[in-house]
Order: structure tokens, then C-alpha cells, then sequence
């Protein structure tokens, strides 16, 4: 039993460092054909606009009016990880959500608006 | 033609319960679509509390004008479970006004994607009595009938019910489509009774505008839906069932506040004529920190940077 236990250390040291690259590479689930879109909208101050207030309506009340979340479960969206992504990725996270880590999914919302938010987002980076 | 005491006592109920909820709204706005029978796979965002009224307005073949109210109180427990609390009223014109019973429900979403059909599980126990009108939905071979007689003898009759829904609900471009199935079972010895709803809506205009409106085409979504009984156990037919059809409006206000109409039409002689539905709903975000000092004050600092 005694002899086990390093493998039962190394058996959860790979587990939890799995499950943290797996947290960090959350585009990495992103299908191929998402990954490569572009906003379809005009990256301009009428769809900036448009984008902070769908923001403010459906996302502000977890993101914060700064978006920059509460330091705990609701991540900052100025980040690294927004700056990374893609538009498509982007869209694509909003449709899904991260529904057993508690962001809805936005698939309800029009698609227009959706790239509307990925334009704001874009434009406070 | 109403009576004065039954507009009296519709209205003041109405008045009182948007007063108060008005008093402490703040700004939040659900994905809510302006269904009043059938369910999208939509839950309420975790952490959220809405609280809507949907009230039915009717009159039975051989009864009097009623209005049925239920006040719904909707949480999201989590992203995947909402959890909602049902109060049914009634009021009957020449006749009374009552408590008539509540629901406790549940609604699960068992995948954690979004997927072409998106599946969810709804868990609803029942305890009205037999005066309940509110028609949250229609199963078995329920007709206007149940609806038309005296509250003082139907309330005498309870029902301990539980109710399992199928929910299928995709979201095609902008438009929503639902299907479910119902099957009810009173907890006694009555048979499994079985409904369906269907509905279809879409907002009005996708894109939103670059400036705060109320009246804006984005603000406004229109649909409608279907629903009816499917017989039971003892006769799984299409005889003597009630079959509806109800176009919808639904108007986002200001303050995260929502106004839904729907006129729905009966199809077959069991059915009411027509039946007018309204649903007002406010919706007040992480209400969970209400209860958390810390956390309430920096999401009320977040909000007014």
C-alpha cells in the first residue's frame, strides 16, 4: 500500500494539471469553422455603442460596469484571454456560456447582438 | 359585461402587487420569451429572482367572467436548475374571490452545451383545489366545463398533482422553437393525463440600437403557440380534449421590466371561445447578495460607475 502512494500523488498531480490546462485553453474547444469568423458587423462607435448597452442589460450585473468581474467566479473580460481570442471565439463562448460554472448560455439572444457585445468587448481591450 | 365589485378587486390586486414590485425593481433583463403555457430551454440566470404575474381572462360557456391570477417567483439556483414558486388566485364575477393553491417546480438542463435541440427536465408538484382557472396549462380531456362552475362547490375539491414536462427547444437564427410534452398525474387514483405545447417567436429586429429606447422594433417580440390535451391512460384519444390556439406580444420595458398579451382562440367545442392572457414581470439580479453584505455593495458600486 505503502509503495502506491507516490503513484496515487503522480495520478492526481496529472489530474490537476489537466483540469488547469483545460481551464486556460478554453478556445482550444472552439471548433475550427467558429475559430475563424470575423465580426460581420463595422467595428464603429454605432456598434460599440450598440454592444455596451446589450452589455449592460445581460452581462453587467456578473462582468461589473468595468467588466473587469468581482475577482472571484465571474472573470474580468479585459483580460489576456479575451485579447487572445478570436471574434469567432468570442461569439461562440457567448452562444454556448459555461453552463456548469454558472455563465449562461446567450444562444437566445439575436446573433446580431451577440457580435454587437464582441465589438464592445473588442473596443475596451 | 363585468361586474363593477369583480373589476374593482381585479384591478385593485393588480395595482397593489405592481406597486409594490415596481418599488424595489432594479435593472436587470431576462432571455424570458412571452410563452405563457409553453417552455424554451431558457433558464433564469443564476442568482436572479423574477417575479411575474400571468393572468388568464375568460368566460365558460354556462359560467361567469373570471380572472385567474398566478404570481410566479422564479430563482436561478444555478445556470442548469431553476427553481420557481406558483400562488393561484382567482376572482369570479357574481360569484368570489379566492386562494386557490400553489406549485412547486423545477426545471433541470441536463447537457452543458448548446446543441441543435437542447433538452430540459421539469419536475412540478400541485396543490390547487378544484377553483384553480388559471390554465398554466391544458392536459387530459380538461375543458370549460371545469371552468364554469360555482367557486363555492369546486373549491371543495382538491388536487395533489405531479406533472412531468419533456422540454425541446432550439434556437434557429433568431427564432425560438419549443415543444413539450406534459403527462400529469394526480396523486390519488386518477389516470396519467397527457398535453402538449408548441410555440414559435422571434424578436421584432435583431440588432439592438446604439442609444436607450423603449419603443425600438428590438424591444418587441412576437410569436405564438399551441397547446391542448391529449387524452389519458383511460382514454388515450382525441375526444373531448381542449385545443387552443394564442398569437403572443411580448414588450421589454424599462427597469427590467416585461409585459407580454396574448388572445388565445379555442379550436373545438370543449375549449373556451377565447381565453386573454397578460403577464408582467420584473426581474431583480443576484438577489443572493442582498444576504451578503460585501458582495451587495460592490455590485451596487459596480453598477453605477
Amino acid at each position: 500500500m505503502i509503495r502506491r502512494i507516490p503513484a496515487i500523488f503522480a495520478l492526481l498531480l496529472c489530474v490537476a494539471i489537466s483540469l488547469a490546462a483545460a481551464t486556460s485553453s478554453r478556445w482550444l474547444h472552439v471548433p475550427e469553422k467558429d475559430h475563424a469568423r470575423s465580426n460581420p458587423l463595422p467595428a464603429n462607435a454605432e456598434t460599440q455603442a450598440a454592444g455596451a448597452l446589450v452589455y449592460r442589460d445581460r452581462c453587467m450585473q456578473c462582468h461589473k460596469a468595468d467588466a473587469m468581474g468581482d475577482g472571484h467566479k465571474r472573470p474580468a473580460l479585459r483580460s489576456d484571454r479575451i485579447r487572445t481570442a478570436s471574434d469567432g471565439d468570442i461569439e461562440w463562448f457567448l452562444r454556448q456560456g459555461d453552463i456548469g460554472h454558472g455563465m449562461p448560455s446567450w444562444s437566445s439572444l439575436p446573433e446580431a447582438q451577440r457580435w454587437q457585445i464582441v465589438a464592445w468587448l473588442r473596443s475596451i481591450q | 359585461m363585468l361586474s363593477t365589485t369583480f373589476k374593482g378587486r381585479m384591478s385593485m390586486c393588480g395595482g397593489l402587487t405592481i406597486c409594490l414590485i415596481m418599488l424595489i425593481s432594479t435593472t436587470a433583463h431576462g432571455q424570458d420569451k412571452p410563452y405563457f403555457v409553453t417552455y424554451s430551454h431558457d433558464l433564469e440566470e443564476p442568482g436572479n429572482l423574477e417575479i411575474e404575474t400571468k393572468t388568464a381572462l375568460a368566460r365558460p360557456d354556462g359560467g361567469n367572467n373570471y380572472g385567474a391570477t398566478a404570481m410566479e417567483l422564479e430563482y436561478g439556483t444555478r445556470a442548469w436548475w431553476t427553481t420557481e414558486l406558483y400562488l393561484d388566485g382567482q376572482a369570479t364575477s357574481q360569484d368570489s374571490t379566492l386562494f386557490t393553491g400553489f406549485r412547486l417546480e423545477n426545471r433541470v438542463r441536463p447537457l452543458m452545451r448548446d446543441h441543435a435541440v437542447n433538452p430540459v427536465l421539469y419536475v412540478e408538484y400541485e396543490n390547487t383545489s378544484g377553483a384553480d382557472k388559471t390554465i398554466l396549462e391544458v392536459v387530459g380531456h380538461d375543458g370549460q366545463a371545469d371552468l364554469a362552475g360555482p367557486n363555492g362547490e369546486s373549491r371543495k375539491e382538491h388536487q395533489h398533482e405531479a406533472e412531468l414536462k419533456l422540454i425541446l427547444s432550439s434556437n434557429v437564427r433568431d427564432w425560438n422553437i419549443s415543444e413539450n410534452f406534459i403527462s400529469e398525474k394526480d396523486l390519488g387514483h386518477d389516470p396519467w393525463e397527457f398535453g402538449y405545447a408548441v410555440g414559435v417567436t422571434r424578436p421584432l429586429k435583431s440588432a439592438a440600437s446604439g442609444h436607450t429606447c423603449t419603443f425600438c422594433a428590438e424591444k418587441f417580440t412576437a410569436g405564438a403557440e399551441a397547446y391542448g390535451g391529449l387524452g389519458d391512460t383511460f382514454a388515450l384519444t382525441m375526444r373531448d380534449t381542449s385545443h387552443y390556439i394564442a398569437p403572443l406580444l411580448g414588450w421589454q420595458l424599462p427597469k427590467g421590466a416585461r409585459l407580454s398579451f396574448s388572445p388565445g382562440f379555442g379550436l373545438t367545442d370543449t375549449s373556451l371561445a377565447r381565453v386573454y392572457r397578460v403577464g408582467l414581470a420584473f426581474e431583480f439580479e443576484q438577489v443572493g447578495n442582498w444576504f451578503h453584505p460585501s458582495q451587495g455593495i460592490a455590485s451596487s458600486k459596480g453598477g453605477n460607475q
